[in-house]
């Protein structure tokens, strides 16, 4: 095997800001190398490919230990939005960019974008709820054919 | 740090083959550098975005996110990636004889 990482596919599984954020900078990050990068959307991951929802994907307030805040005020209402705002604001200093926009620039960059055909099934989605980037709904045998010769990484 | 020598001068690279210091750079070793790293001829549209990321460094002290550059330079990310497929940021930092671009976005 080659020791320098030619493909990588990457799985997108949660729906929250930290579950989408890492598994977007893993596949923007492998373009900038000129490492080829495939990205599956699967179950709530999804929301990061969906029209309606990819611009008010929030960080989990509840039962999120990562934030060091009591449970009780991660759950007051509002509070999951101001966190997800200050956040944004943050990111926004390290030209990191919105999900909506940092899926698109990802795709320009050539990535192949793909979402889980099972999930679509059982949120009763279709082609129609997605951003025009994404390429295909797929099996996850198909998946697995189009990860051949490279390296998964599930977030 | 190693010693190489480029268009006729000889400079310091890092491991990697980048300038250690920009202001030893000059248009001839961008030619000499983009053709071993597979470009034969650098087109205008190439050019536009190795003096756009040279001019952001000099400028700021640090090379342009891809982000930024799709958005200031001219040049589309799209079509970064058709005049670098190898990585623009990077091989335009290269060949425009900056550092390695250290930013993760």
């Amino acid at each position: 095997m080659s020791d320098t990482i030619e493909k990588v596919s990457i799985i997108i599984s949660k729906g929250s800001l930290e579950g989408i954020y890492p598994g977007l900078i893993m596949a923007n990050g492998a373009r900038m190398e000129g490492i080829e990068a495939n990205l599956f959307f699967t179950f709530f991951g999804l929301d990061a490919i969906n029209k309606a929802k990819h611009e008010h994907v929030k960080v989990a307030t509840v039962g999120n230990p990562g934030l060091h805040l009591a449970t009780w005020a991660g759950g007051v209402p509002g509070m999951s939005a101001l966190v997800t705002h200050q956040l944004a604001g943050e990111m926004e200093k390290l030209d990191i960019p919105p999900i909506p926009e940092f899926v698109e620039m990802i795709a320009d960059s050539g990535a192949g974008l793909y979402a889980c055909k099972a999930s679509v099934d059982l949120f009763k989605l279709s082609s129609d709820d997605f951003i025009p980037q994404v390429q295909e709904i797929i099996t996850v045998g198909e998946f697995y054919g189009l990860a051949g010769g490279g390296q998964i990484i599930f977030t | 740090m190693t010693t190489t020598t480029l268009a006729g001068a000889t400079v310091e690279v890092d491991s990697e083959g980048f300038l250690a210091d920009a202001q030893q750079w000059n248009e001839q070793m961008a030619a000499e550098i983009a053709r071993d790293n597979g470009i034969e001829q650098l087109s205008d549209r190439q050019w536009q975005v190795i003096n756009f990321m040279r001019k952001t460094y000099l400028e700021t002290g640090s090379a342009p996110s891809i982000r930024s550059l799709g958005k200031t330079s001219g040049v589309p990310i799209r079509e970064l990636y058709q005049l670098f497929p190898k990585g623009p940021a990077k091989l335009a930092a290269k060949i425009g004889g900056i550092p390695k671009p250290r930013g993760c976005i």
